[in-house]
């Protein structure tokens, strides 16, 4: 059995149920509608905001505020890529159908992880021009320096938060648990520990708060974190390869 | 071929699967039976390679399973009819399980048609019924056209048309020389279907054998022989002349003699030739279903108790009576004959006992009481009028009891 066949069987798996749909288009139209709407906001504020405020201004990041809801879509997506096999029973089907288990997950989350992509980077740039368009005078051109490492980044970005899904929803099995621990996590803990001063230097190392580096254009001035945009994405990875590499280890060893 | 070494699972300090050592053969149905919990289902998932054994190891074709090249196309499995994502259609279920081991998509349909669910290819899983679902999982187990398959309860859920149905396929796919390995927990239909029977309890084997073994150790005819109640010499008389005759003689609760290994003349000649008149010579046959609840019955894990509604009970009017309980029904032994005991034979060799079984009995009791083991007259269809007050109208035993597991 080639990997090719196994990724063309999960592709049929993926396509042909209603949850990847629901929530690919979830993640897009909320991203792009919320960061419309804070980037219309933004605008209007500009005029009102301290000279420190006006220096740090990030057109690119603004168009990219929605993805902070956006992405909670997008761990519903690999959460349930992963855990519907087991949620269903389904996979002891597939694990009797592909025992190289390496193979199955690896094929699942590399078919999941493309979808994730092209549909990561479809909203990045839709969110970014009609972020801008929003922006009006303030707007910033994608030919500016590193705007475009930026909107590719958002892509990216989106997609490796769907890739860690997977990779905890592999270790943990069960959806309702992953998504209870991913959701609060990523929506309110992370948030929390890097806005506490005490924390914050903890909470730059999470995988969110270090990923999103990636679409900032212009750093904060008074902005002391240490490392880049690449740099963050770059332990953004390592999350992923951590837990990926949990996932498998527990899929190989495990009775499934 | 099949073939477990030495199996063993554990679970914690839970021991699903223990040394279980069997080899399933091609070109036979193999039926696997068990009670619920005694390791049917953690036998096949290690068959599978889905559950890593604790101990020995199994093999299907001489490789186990994670190391069988094309595997789907080799073996195909029904591990559970609702293992299925409900939001997919049938036809994409199979398509999917299709793509991974190269099989056309024709393929798909085919066995669709095979499963007669061509109809509702394209609609949901969801809405299947568990019948319906189970024609699903045999089309997913057909579809490699594996010379190896295996089958976790497919008659659960289905219509008498649907068990009819997969008792022909089954025996179908055998004579094409395939291997096929069926769980169950009814006797009754593995009779029907299977050539060979392995049966464990609590994880051990029980048995391995042949279906006509069984079948002959198991229900043999029987005779049920009174003599008159008011000359206890007559029935030592016969007892020693059937005994003397190669016959196996045992007694009943109720004074009569179970005979087994003659015919009927034969044990009316006997009688005659010994002088000893008879009240009561019938033909008799023991049900498979007994033999089995009786072979497994020190394994049941799961056993019904009364249900005392304690707490539900409204307070009775003064003056009125309770209702009484149906005698018998609820108490763990009522269904089926008490096991062997100690030092008695294993239940399929009636004959194990030796010639004086009859005659001097294993614990002669002064008035003929019940103590040969496995034999006495608590077998609710053999009854004869005089017992009928202890269970009267009783359901059939075997279907009261294989409801919760069907039921599924």
């Amino acid at each position: 059995m080639t990997a090719a066949q196994v990724v063309q069987s999960e592709w049929t798996k993926i396509r042909s149920v209603a949850s990847t749909v629901w929530t690919l288009s979830l993640a897009v139209v909320v991203t792009v509608a919320l960061g419309m709407l804070i980037s219309a906001l933004s605008s209007n504020e500009f005029d009102n905001m301290s000279t420190k405020d006006r220096l740090s201004f990030d057109p690119t990041f603004i168009s990219f505020a929605g993805m902070s809801l956006g992405q909670l879509a997008m761990i519903v997506f690999g959460v349930l890529v992963v855990s519907n096999e087991y949620s269903t029973g389904m996979i002891r089907t597939s694990l009797a159908a592909v025992p190289q288990r390496g193979t199955f997950l690896f094929s699942k989350i590399a078919v999941a992880t493309a979808l994730a992509l092209a549909v990561g980077l479809v909203t990045s740039f839709v969110a970014f021009f009609l972020g801008q368009a929003m922006l009006g005078s303030h707007r910033a051109e994608i030919g500016d320096p590193h705007v475009l490492r930026a909107v590719i980044g958002g892509g990216v970005y989106m997609t490796l938060i769907a890739v860690f899904s997977m990779g905890v929803a592999a270790m943990l099995r069960s959806p309702m648990l992953s998504l209870g621990i991913l959701m609060p996590f990523f929506f309110l803990i992370s948030n929390i520990l890097g806005n506490v001063d005490a924390t914050k230097k903890i909470g730059r190392y999470l995988p969110d708060q270090a990923g999103s580096k990636i679409m900032q254009v212009i750093t904060p001035i008074d902005d002391d974190t240490p490392y880049g945009p690449w740099g963050g994405l770059g332990i953004m990875a390592l999350w992923v390869i951590a837990v990926l590499v949990g996932g498998y280890v527990l899929l190989k060893r495990r009775d499934a | 071929m099949i073939e477990a070494v030495g199996l063993t699972k554990r679970y914690g300090d839970k021991t699903a699967v223990y040394n279980l050592s069997f080899q399933v053969r091609p070109g036979a149905v193999t039926g696997f039976l068990g009670p619920n919990g005694s390791g049917k289902s953690t036998t096949m998932r290690m068959i599978l390679g889905l559950d890593n054994p604790t101990a020995g190891q199994v093999t299907i074709g001489g490789y186990p399973y994670p190391k069988l090249p094309n595997a789907p196309r080799q073996v195909g499995a029904l591990l559970d009819a609702k293992a299925v994502h409900g939001g997919r259609s049938a036809r994409n279920h199979l398509l999917s399980l299709a793509q991974l081991s190269g099989i056309p998509a024709r393929r798909v349909d085919e066995v669709l048609g095979v499963v007669g669910l061509q109809d509702v290819a394209r609609r949901r899983s969801k809405g299947f019924s568990l019948g319906m679902g189970q024609r699903l999982g045999i089309a997913a187990a057909l579809l490699g056209d594996p010379q190896v398959l295996l089958f976790d309860e497919p008659v659960n859920g289905l219509d008498p048309e649907g068990i009819l149905w997969v008792r022909n396929l089954m025996k179908a796919l055998a004579a094409e020389g395939r291997t096929v390995f069926v769980s169950s927990h009814l006797m009754s239909e593995m009779a029907l279907t299977a050539d060979h029977l392995i049966v464990i309890g609590r994880g051990q084997l029980l048995a391995d054998m042949s279906i006509k073994d069984f079948i002959s150790a198991n229900s043999a005819d029987f005779a049920r022989v009174r003599t008159p109640d008011s000359e206890p010499q007559l029935r030592e008389k016969l007892t020693s002349a059937l005994t003397e005759a190669g016959g196996h003689v045992l007694p009943e609760q109720d004074g009569a003699l179970r005979i087994t290994g003659l015919p009927l003349p034969r044990i009316s000649d006997i009688a005659h030739d010994a002088d000893v008149r008879l009240w009561e010579l019938s033909p008799h046959q023991a049900s498979l279903e007994e033999a089995y609840m009786r072979m497994t019955q020190g394994a049941v894990d799961y056993r019904s108790t009364i249900d005392q509604k304690e707490g539900l009970m409204q307070p009775l009017p003064p003056g009125a009576q309770p209702p009484m309980p149906v005698p018998g029904q609820g108490q763990p032994d009522w269904y089926a004959p008490p096991p062997p005991q100690q030092g008695g034979q294993p239940f399929a060799m009636p004959q194990g006992q030796g010639p004086y079984a009859g005659a001097g009995q294993p614990q002669p009791g002064p008035y003929g009481a019940p103590s040969a083991p496995g034999a006495d007259g608590s077998n609710p269809y053999a009854q004869p009028a005089p017992a009928a007050p202890q269970a009267p109208q009783q359901p059939p035993a075997p279907a009261d009891l294989t409801k919760p597991e069907d039921a599924r």
